[in-house]
């Protein structure tokens, strides 16, 4: 990648944070709707709330990054803005990357809020080096799936619809809330097609360390950068395709 | 930096298909250092689909393009990088304001940092838009929006600008002060490619002029080597208050050798040097017709006779398919 398309990338992230995703829609679906959430599975059955944190960081992971990609990439398209950014030296497949790492970013930054700020309220101790590397493969594999489902249709609705479809379905299946052991036999097949497993699985390794017997959690970054891969090179095809 | 009268762009064969239609026939031209170079046609004639090859946006089905040098199919992001370019639409960010748009255009162009808010502020001034430097684009009226897409092209002193009708929609006095601010930068030596759909905008600002209709190249030439193409001598308009297209067909046809043009139901053009005979002609074969002349005035071959010649199109084609108004006045 050149430079020129480097420098592309770097400024469209940053004006997408400033004008998109530094918001306060964007900023409580990233963060409120997750705690919400967690919240009421917490009064519905009381436990220890710190076992829910896993879920709870996972969840904040999924809905910040995805939060404003529909507005970044079916918005943009729809107003010519994307196409006044592809005057400038970049690709499709650069914008595509751009509009993604953009989700990513936020996501970052909302997930460590609400890691670090659980970790110090509940006094959990964090594995931090393994719950930056969930994190980031995680965030990559949420964006890009997002991406690839914003670049699949032409309206926002569509997107925001679509989007809502698998991480509505991952929450009640990807062990957020209830360990995957505890669905049904039939359920677990289709947890384990779902990004979000392993990400609410590598944050239990990072968060309960040694007591922790899940999947291997090299296995969970190999697999969360597949599912990045199979949608960033189908994602990125679609979107130069629109531009051809 | 290229020598004075060289090249800067080059069409060899630029074709483009979007499925089975073909869009752009096989375009062969070129455009010299420092002109206005003037690409007109009717909507659907493949001016923008053009436009998007030269600037790399999108690749040609066949041929290819020599743009400062280097090949569109081997170096677009090259060409993007040294061209300027105003899409026909204002699409820069609603939610940034009129000077954070033009910076962030100077850093997607690499323009040093330092010199970024210099060079956005200078552009704004001579867009005349210093007042509204925190002004949102969406709170811009149309002609400011316009200006400063404009603008947002210049951010990186490109030495070719690609114009898309920049002064569609515009009022009077933002088209004619953005003719200015084209004239100012050919005089700077940047080179300007471009599209509008006012013939009498093409005839005042453009040094040549392409006619491309259906995909097709029609004629290239100055505006004055278009016009005298149409005819040699003079013109004649004449208005019949009860004309009808019927009439007027066989009008044309009982007025060879002249040559006619139908302009609309009640309007021709007669092309010819004898004024007298044709005045004589027209008289007779009106009271035979039975439509009564409301007017007749005699002028030299516009630019719009020589599109109507040219291109077999009536000039309202080009101004009503767009947006139904004329807005050319100086």
């Amino acid at each position: 990648m050149s430079r020129d398309s480097l420098r592309c990338i770097f400024y469209i992230i940053l004006k997408d944070m400033r004008t998109y995703y530094l918001k306060p829609p964007s900023i409580s679906w990233g963060i409120i709707f997750p705690l919400a959430w967690t919240l009421a599975f917490y009064l519905r059955h009381p436990q220890t709330f710190a076992q829910l944190v896993p879920g709870m960081v996972a969840m904040t992971a999924i809905f910040s990054t995805t939060a404003a990609e529909a507005v970044v990439i079916n918005f943009e398209l729809r107003v010519g803005s994307m196409e006044r950014l592809l005057l400038a030296p970049i690709s499709p497949g650069g914008i595509f990357l751009a509009k993604l790492l953009g989700g990513f970013a936020f996501g970052f930054l909302m997930t460590l809020v609400v890691a670090i700020g659980s970790s110090l309220a509940l006094g959990i101790h964090l594995n931090v080096p393994i719950f930056l590397l969930v994190l980031i493969f995680s965030l990559l594999s949420f964006a890009s799936l997002g991406a690839f489902i914003c670049v699949s249709v032409k309206e926002i609705f569509e997107a925001q619809t679509l989007l809502n479809l698998p991480r509505f379905i991952m929450i009640f299946l990807s062990g957020v809330i209830t360990p995957i052991s505890a669905l049904p036999h039939y359920l677990q097949y289709i947890s384990y097609l779902m990004p979000l497993t392993y990400t609410v699985d590598g944050f239990r390794h990072a968060i309960s360390q040694a007591t922790y017997q899940g999947i291997n959690i090299w296995l969970d970054i190999l697999v969360l950068l597949v599912f990045s891969l199979a949608f960033i090179l189908p994602g990125r095809r679609m979107l130069e395709r629109k531009f051809e | 930096m290229l020598p004075k009268n060289e090249i800067v762009l080059e069409a060899r064969g630029l074709t483009k298909y979007y499925g089975d239609f073909l869009a752009v026939d096989n375009l062969n031209f070129s455009v010299r250092k420092g002109e206005i170079f003037g690409f007109l046609g009717p909507n659907g004639a493949g001016k923008t689909t053009t436009i998007r090859m030269l600037t790399a946006l999108s690749p040609p089905s066949d041929g290819t393009a020599y743009v400062l040098g280097l090949d569109i199919r081997e170096n677009p992001l090259e060409i993007k990088a040294r061209i300027g370019v105003a899409p026909e639409i204002s699409n820069l960010y609603d939610e940034l304001s009129a000077l954070d748009n033009l910076i962030f255009m100077c850093q997607l162009y690499g323009v040093p940092r330092k010199e970024r808010v210099k060079r956005a502020e200078e552009l704004l001034e001579i867009f005349n838009l210093k007042d509204k430097r925190n002004t949102l684009f969406r709170k811009l009226s149309k002609g400011m929006k316009r200006a400063l897409t404009v603008a947002s092209a210049l951010v990186h002193r490109p030495s070719l600008v690609f114009l898309d009708e920049p002064t569609s929609g515009l009022d009077v006095l933002s088209a004619r002060s953005l003719r200015m601010i084209m004239r100012r930068l050919r005089d700077m030596g940047v080179t300007i490619f471009l599209t509008t759909h006012y013939l009498e905008e093409a005839d005042m600002l453009c040094d040549r002029i392409a006619l491309i209709r259906s995909g097709k190249l029609v004629k290239i030439d100055t505006p004055e080597g278009l016009k005298a193409s149409v005819s040699e001598g003079k013109s004649l308009e004449i208005r019949f208050r009860n004309g009808n297209e019927e009439s007027l067909q066989e009008l044309k046809k009982r007025m060879s050798p002249f040559k006619v043009t139908i302009l609309n139901g009640e309007r021709v053009r007669v092309y010819g040097d004898d004024i007298g005979e044709i005045c004589e002609r027209i008289t007779k074969l009106s009271k035979e017709l039975g439509m009564e002349l409301a007017d007749i005035f005699s002028f030299n071959p516009t630019l719009e006779d020589a599109f109507i010649e040219l291109t077999g199109l009536s000039p309202i084609v080009m101004s009503i398919e767009k947006e139904g108004k004329v807005n050319v006045t100086g």
